[in-house]
């Protein structure tokens, strides 16, 4: 019971490419980033991939880019190189702000932003930020590289739009330079992945997304739309859990992640400055 | 200078911070196998069979044991007749992690892929995962020698009913006071090492000689060649005095395949293997008049001993109600009893073990009588405490004499340091603010029994005596060793006993060692628990290093021709009084006690060597005042502790640093009761917090800073005065912060709220309020 996984292949892959070969070549492989996800789902033998395909050493794609309208960040950036980040902090401060609140530093020293947004859990904090500033993923497979929309990116419960022979490259977020934003984390215990979370980022394109109020991450649709269309921010909260399917478990059943919503997306507002 | 009191550095520091603590999984043998465990994933089921054959067949298996593999040895010791806990099930599983087989490998991969492939066919039977569905009528069984499921029960001990009929008021509570895993850092490990000369077993344990007594016995070997050593031990609370089943499997496999085995628990297997602390709940019934006099007393304790009942586990309501009166003068106090098994992990001692309950229990009692007569809970504390000259007190229990205390003087020194008046104020103020969060201040005015203790207290619970062991031996340079039957799971120990020898030897604390944990090099031993380590142990250094230093006196004497009577010591110099230039050093005196032609006429070489057994004639009472402020989101329903005051009175102070520590720890642990931990079952007896993702073991950064005060009565049990403080945070903390957040909803008419207080709890509460 738990600590000791399954046995398994290890290989190391120096470029995309090659990890892109050995992904091919393996049956059932895992691809291996900062591993605080898969690792401890193997330790428990939820999951026993056959391989375990580490991509941690590709330098390029931990480089951070400013292409001008947008900043591309290479998947494989550690979330302490995120939340220290200049240009991360002037371009998309939102992204900064909430890369630094995720579990403990030991985590942010190991986990990378690809890494959380392909494991596609809706209790992480990373996929809030892609949705709300409406991020694009790149995903490169044998056929080339395909853009992504952060909308369309996570699918379902731990499932995203990344194929079994893909990897994700990098991430695309628009720049929201001078914009305000807001993130609200609500846990009992501080380190914890959220029982509940909001995203806000203000500007010209606002958006609002949800952290653990269904299966997959996903946006406040209604919440966002009446922000678009300027209404007030009560207005807005109230719509924030519209549509959602909480799950439920010992911290919250589905009313109180409702409730949670609205209240957190009110806060997350005023601290977005709007008022 | 006396150390006694001083901010001395933990000597155990250097080597644990830096790494080179051993424990036990850091030791590896030759030759050593690893051992993993099939546990029961079903909480109760008939066993239908158990098929091996996969993980026989795989590359490095040396053993795979069922029940029918260890048919000739006894059930795990410290059960109960016709209850026992199998070490390994073979029947009927009945509770989630029960061992149902175990593998050993050459290797720790190969031994978990091998546990794995074990297969287990079951058949679920009806199980009870709770006190309410035990005790149903018609309840399904889980031990046929009872009739139901209560093990145990005693009767209220005597008739209230003329006392409640006569009161002026009285009312009622019902508490829960929630299920927790102990959680210490070294799940349990053990290594087993069974050769040709006898076997030696390394235990992550509180009580190495409790436990080489009781290896010994199990087995049929002699005591002799049977040895047990508790290295560093990482953490226990109470739970590394059970004996784990696996302790007991390792040795018999290392037997049958003659080479060490090792085994370490996961933290998955600890949380439902390791034996669980609380679990109870309470039925409350208070007399009082006007002024929140209390005029009798009637507490209900039914305690959920899990599937197997422990000795332990089985004394845990007896202590509960031992204390039920806390630091009050009550008339009439009448107790109840109930042991009920369940299909969950089995419970035994935990941090405070039966005394935490005892003090949330009559803490949340004044507080409502508080509520009810509108008299302030600090007034009804002060009303019904037992007044400083009111010692020795007995109790309503035999086993209680409270024997020291200034319940008052503790209460107004926590008041020093609380701004009670402008707290009061300040919660006013936010009441009419609805943006404002809500505030809440808990007073908890606690007393336990600690010490543990006079002949007799550690029997019942199955140990050789109660004293504890000391020896003190001077070496040839005049340095010295000590040796503690009170084993130490991190409380610095060898620390606190080196300042108490320090003291009376006169050697210098760098040159004193502490040694302990080794059945084959400490006399005779029995552990640390009930906070005695010091009570007991330590005033036992102190009687066998007095003895010594007499003895060393004698023969400075002698080498200075001068009377004893006259002999001081200072600097490790013993000199004439008066006369200091005629001194010999204690190393000369040391070298020379085992020389034949230098001693006084009769005192035999060596003699700078003294082991005392040390009994106490009571238990120690430590008791404190405690505060807590919190801050309740209204819109969240989150609980902040704001601010955490702690006055204690340990007696005397052996090293404030260390006590800091412990009441610290304590307190954390408290305020994880209150706010944070609750072991789970669903209703069908699956565990549903049995990983820290779900069992909230709070952080350093989710706990406040403390401010602290002191109170010193002595202990009138020992010469040194200390009364123990490893459990008092414990103690102390759970009904403060609970007093707090019922005070923050009072106006809402809330009279209780069960451990712990969630903020889904308190929002439903708030939202209710609407
Ligand atoms: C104690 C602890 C606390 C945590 N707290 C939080 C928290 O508060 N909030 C939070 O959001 N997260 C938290 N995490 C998760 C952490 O952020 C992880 O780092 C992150 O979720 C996964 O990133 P990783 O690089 O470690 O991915 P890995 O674990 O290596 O991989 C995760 C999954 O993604 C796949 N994958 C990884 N990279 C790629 C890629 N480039 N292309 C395709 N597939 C890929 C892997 O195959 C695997 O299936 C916590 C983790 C731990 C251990």
């Amino acid at each position: 019971m738990g600590m000791i996984p399954a046995r398994f292949d290890y290989k190391q892959a120096g470029s995309v490419a090659e990890a892109l070969q050995l992904l091919a070549s393996c049956d059932d492989a895992k691809l291996l980033a900062g591993g605080h996800s898969l690792v401890p789902l193997m330790k428990l033998r939820l999951v026993s991939p056959s391989t375990l395909i580490d991509i941690s050493g590709i330098a390029e794609l931990q480089e951070i880019t400013d292409t001008g309208p947008v900043l591309r960040i290479g998947a494989l950036t550690r979330h302490r190189v995120v939340e220290r980040s200049k240009v991360v902090a002037q371009h998309v401060p939102l992204l900064a702000h909430v890369a630094a609140l995720v579990g403990d530093p030991q985590v942010r020293n190991r986990g990378t932003i690809g890494g959380s947004l392909v494991h596609g859990d809706p209790a992480a904090d990373l996929p809030s930020v892609a949705l709300a500033t409406g991020a694009t993923m790149v995903v490169t497979g044998a056929g080339g590289e395909r853009r992504v929309a952060a909308g369309d990116f996570f699918v379902d419960f731990l499932e995203t739009a990344v194929g079994p022979d893909e990897i994700l490259t990098a991430i695309e977020f628009p720049k929201r330079t001078g914009a305000g934003f807001g993130y609200e984390k609500f846990v009992r215990r501080s380190m914890d992945y959220a029982i509940v979370g909001v995203a806000v980022q203000a500007g010209d394109q606002p958006g609002i997304a949800l952290v653990n109020m269904g299966s997959a991450p996903r946006r406040a649709d209604a919440a966002s739309r009446a922000l678009a269309s300027g209404a007030g921010v009560d207005a807005v909260a109230a719509l924030a859990a519209d549509g959602t399917n909480p799950p439920e478990d010992l911290n919250a059943n589905a009313d109180y992640r409702r409730h949670l919503a609205s209240v957190l997306t009110k806060r997350a507002l005023l601290a977005a400055g709007y008022r | 200078m006396s150390l006694i009191g001083a901010r001395v550095l933990r000597k155990e520091d250097p080597n644990l911070i830096t790494g080179q603590g051993q424990y036990v999984d850091d030791l590896a043998p030759a030759a050593c196998a690893f051992m993993a465990v099939v546990r029961s994933t079903e909480p109760h089921a008939r066993i239908v069979a158990v098929d091996t054959s996969g993980a026989r067949a795989m590359e490095g298996v040396l053993a795979v044991w069922t029940a029918a593999d260890i048919a000739t040895l006894p059930a795990r010791p410290s059960s109960l007749p016709g209850m026992d806990m199998p070490l390994i099930t073979g029947d009927v599983a009945r509770f989630v992690g029960d061992v149902i087989a175990v593998v050993v490998a050459a290797d720790r991969y190969t031994a978990a892929d091998a546990a794995e492939a074990v297969i287990v066919d079951y058949e679920s039977l009806p199980a009870v995962a709770s006190l309410a569905q035990a005790l149903a009528p018609d309840a399904p069984m889980i031990h046929p020698v009872l009739q139901g499921n209560t093990v145990f029960f005693q009767d209220y001990t005597q008739d209230l009913s003329a006392e409640f009929a006569a009161a002026p008021h009285t009312a009622s509570l019902s508490l829960v006071n929630n299920r927790c895993a102990p959680v210490p850092i070294e799940p349990n490990v053990v290594l087993a090492d069974w050769g040709p000369a006898g076997l030696t077993v390394w235990a992550a344990f509180q009580a190495p000689h409790h436990l080489r007594n009781t290896i010994a016995a199990f087995f049929g070997i002699s005591q002799d060649t049977t040895r047990v050593i508790a290295p560093d031990v990482g953490g226990g609370f109470g739970a590394k005095i059970n004996f784990a089943s696996e302790i007991f499997l390792a040795a018999a496999l290392s037997r049958a395949l003659g080479r060490p085995v090792k085994y370490t628990q996961t933290r998955s297997e600890c949380m439902v293997a390791m034996f669980h602390g609380r679990a109870q709940e309470h039925k409350v019934d208070v007399a009082f008049d006007d002024s929140g006099r209390i005029l009798a007393l009637q507490v209900q304790v039914t305690q959920d001993q899990g599937a197997y009942p422990d000795a332990t586990g089985m004394g845990l309501p007896v202590l509960t109600t031992a204390m039920s009166a806390g630091c009050y003068k009550i008339p009439k106090v009448a107790v109840s009893w109930r042991n009920v098994v369940t299909n969950t992990t089995p419970v035994a001692a935990y941090r405070g073990a039966g005394r935490p309950e005892a003090s949330y229990m009559i803490e949340r009692v004044i507080d409502l009588v508080a509520d009810e007569t509108g008299v302030d809970p600090i007034d009804v504390r002060k009303t019904n405490f037992i007044p400083a000259d009111g010692f020795p007190y007995q109790t309503h229990s035999p086993l209680a004499v409270y024997d020291s205390g200034n319940f008052a003087g503790a209460l107004d020194e926590l008041l020093r340091h609380v701004d009670y008046a402008a707290l009061k104020a300040e919660q006013a103020a936010r009441l009419a603010d609805p943006t404002a969060k809500l505030l809440g201040v808990g007073f908890s005015s606690w007393l336990e029994i600690a010490g543990f203790g006079p002949p007799g207290s550690l029997e019942a619970f199955g140990h050789l005596a109660s004293w504890e062991s000391a020896q003190v031996r001077v070496q040839p340079d005049g340095s010295a060793i000590i040796y503690t039957g009170a084993s130490p799971h991190g409380q610095g120990t060898v620390t606190t006993f080196a300042q108490i020898a320090a003291d009376q030897l006169g050697i210098d604390f760098d040159r004193i060692s502490v040694r302990h944990g080794d059945t084959a090099v400490i006399p005779q031993g029995i552990g640390t628990m009930g906070s005695r380590a010091v009570a007991v142990g330590g005033e036992g250094v102190k009687t066998a290093s007095t003895r010594v230093f007499e003895r060393a006196k004698k023969i400075a004497a002698h080498l200075l021709e001068a009377t004893e009577d006259d002999i001081v010591v200072e600097n490790e110099e013993f000199h004439v009084r008066g006369t200091p230039s005629k001194s010999v050093p204690w190393s000369q005196v040391a070298w020379k006690s085992f020389q034949p032609l230098e001693l006084p006429a009769g005192m035999e070489p060596g003699s700078l060597d003294a082991t005392v057994f040390q009994q106490v004639p009571n238990f120690s009472f430590p008791s404190g005042a405690y505060c807590c402020v919190v801050e309740i989101d209204r819109e969240t329903g989150r609980v902040e502790i704001r601010n955490m005051y702690l006055v204690d009175d340990c007696g005397t102070v052996i090293n404030p640093m260390l006590v800091e520590g412990q009441v610290h720890g304590g307190v954390a642990q408290g305020i994880a009761q209150a706010l944070y931990e609750h072991m789970q079952y669903d209703e069908s007896g699956v565990p549903r917090t049995a990983t820290l993702i779900d069992y909230l073991v709070p952080a350093a950064s989710d706990l406040p800073g403390y401010v602290s005060g002191r109170t010193v009565t002595l202990n009138p049990s020992n010469t040194l005065g200390a009364k123990g403080v490893g459990e008092s945070g414990s103690v102390g903390a759970p009904p403060a912060v609970i007093n707090a957040v019922v005070d923050a909803l009072s106006h809402l008419g809330v009279k209780h709220i069960d451990m712990p207080a969630t903020p889904q709890k308190i929002w439903s509460i708030l939202r209710g309020s609407k």
